[in-house]
């Protein structure tokens, strides 16, 4: 018995520990996910055809409006509590120039423009999508998400709840402000 | 006033586990089947682990009025699988679909399983051969040694000093 165990090799010995590590390692990297951020298929794709009243005002906002210029289209409703949370955020980006497109999701006209004249309205144009069905298009699953998208019209990233997380910020900015350059 | 309480509670628990119902009215009992199935088998993104049918979030009772009205037009169980699936991903199926990214989801399990039968194999078939230890010369002499080390000490009767 003695010789058996002499003759086996460090690693050997190790396998268990080194499987056991490996597993903890995978089950903390699970954990760390946040499971309410799914990844869109929409994300490389061109934006859904759609067209959608304005807010409040005459007009409509339509897929090929979001070409021409990058935008961030920022899906929100005076319902929904991290929406307020991320907007002062949302005002930053509308201050410094980033173009930001509001899209009412699930709101009531009246409640809706309260909101904006309570906290302010960000939005250079605000589509109001009253019963959810262009939200279903665009994979909405719940309010706040950001998409960005490029001059083209393509969906290029997709950010899921609240911008007031300065990471989530700057990683979007960065991504908004190259697409801009290879626009140019 | 307790009583109350909880009889409040136990009704408020018998409307949750029953689950949302909307009438709709169906062409075929077919085609409320399908229903039926499509708005069980997809998962509610709201709350996740739920399927559509179950949930009385928001999102789900727009999407069972969708699975409704796609139902209506004469979309199939594929077609209309494949619009979820394009607007919410792959998440949105209780059932993943079989790709290079999900290999290791499903074959992972039997890998395991397959891993953790050859391992054991091993051992046994280690245990077997352990039966008769092959002994390398020198330690054959050491053992010759020893028993007659033994054999000495035990016919000296000095067993005292030996402990």
């Amino acid at each position: 018995m003695t010789a058996q165990i002499h003759s086996k090799t460090l690693l050997q010995r190790f396998t268990p520990l080194i499987i056991f590590v490996l597993l903890v390692i995978v089950l903390a990297i699970g954990l760390t996910l946040n499971p309410r951020e799914v990844p869109s298929p929409l994300v490389g794709k061109p934006v859904p055809v759609f067209e959608l009243p304005l807010l409040n005002t005459p007009g409509k906002l339509t897929h090929e409006d979001l070409k021409g210029s990058v935008t961030l289209l920022n899906v929100f409703a005076s319902w929904c509590y991290a929406c307020r949370q991320e907007h002062e955020a949302i005002t930053q980006l509308s201050r410094n120039g980033f173009r930001v497109i509001g899209f009412n999701y699930k709101d009531q006209t009246e409640d809706a423009v309260a909101w904006l004249r309570q906290f302010g309205n960000p939005y250079q144009i605000i589509a109001q999508d009253l019963d959810g069905r262009v939200g279903i298009d665009w994979g909405v699953y719940g309010a706040p998400e950001t998409f960005l998208i490029d001059s083209n019209g393509i969906i290029r990233h997709k950010t899921i709840g609240p911008l007031s997380d300065p990471e989530k910020m700057e990683a979007l900015m960065d991504a908004y402000k190259a697409l801009q350059e290879q626009s140019l | 006033m307790m009583r109350m309480l909880f009889i409040l509670m136990l009704l408020h628990i018998g409307a949750a586990s029953a689950g949302p119902v909307e009438t709709y009215e169906f062409a075929s009992p077919e085609q409320e089947q399908l229903y039926l199935k499509l708005s069980d088998t997809l998962r509610c993104l709201v709350c996740q682990n739920q399927s559509i049918a179950e949930s009385n979030a928001d999102l789900a009772t727009d999407l069972r009025k969708e699975i409704y009205n796609m139902l209506q037009q004469g979309m199939d169980e594929d077609e209309i699988v494949a619009f979820m699936v394009e607007r919410y991903g792959d998440f949105v199926l209780y059932k993943p679909p079989m790709k290079p990214m999900t290999w290791l989801l499903w074959f992972g399990p039997a890998i395991i399983l397959i891993a953790g039968f050859v391992f054991v194999m091993r051992i046994v078939r280690k245990q077997d051969t352990d039966e008769e230890p092959a002994l390398s010369e020198a330690e054959q002499q050491r053992l010759k040694e020893l028993q007659s080390e033994a054999r000495s000490t035990m016919h000296s009767s000095d067993r005292e000093e030996q402990d």
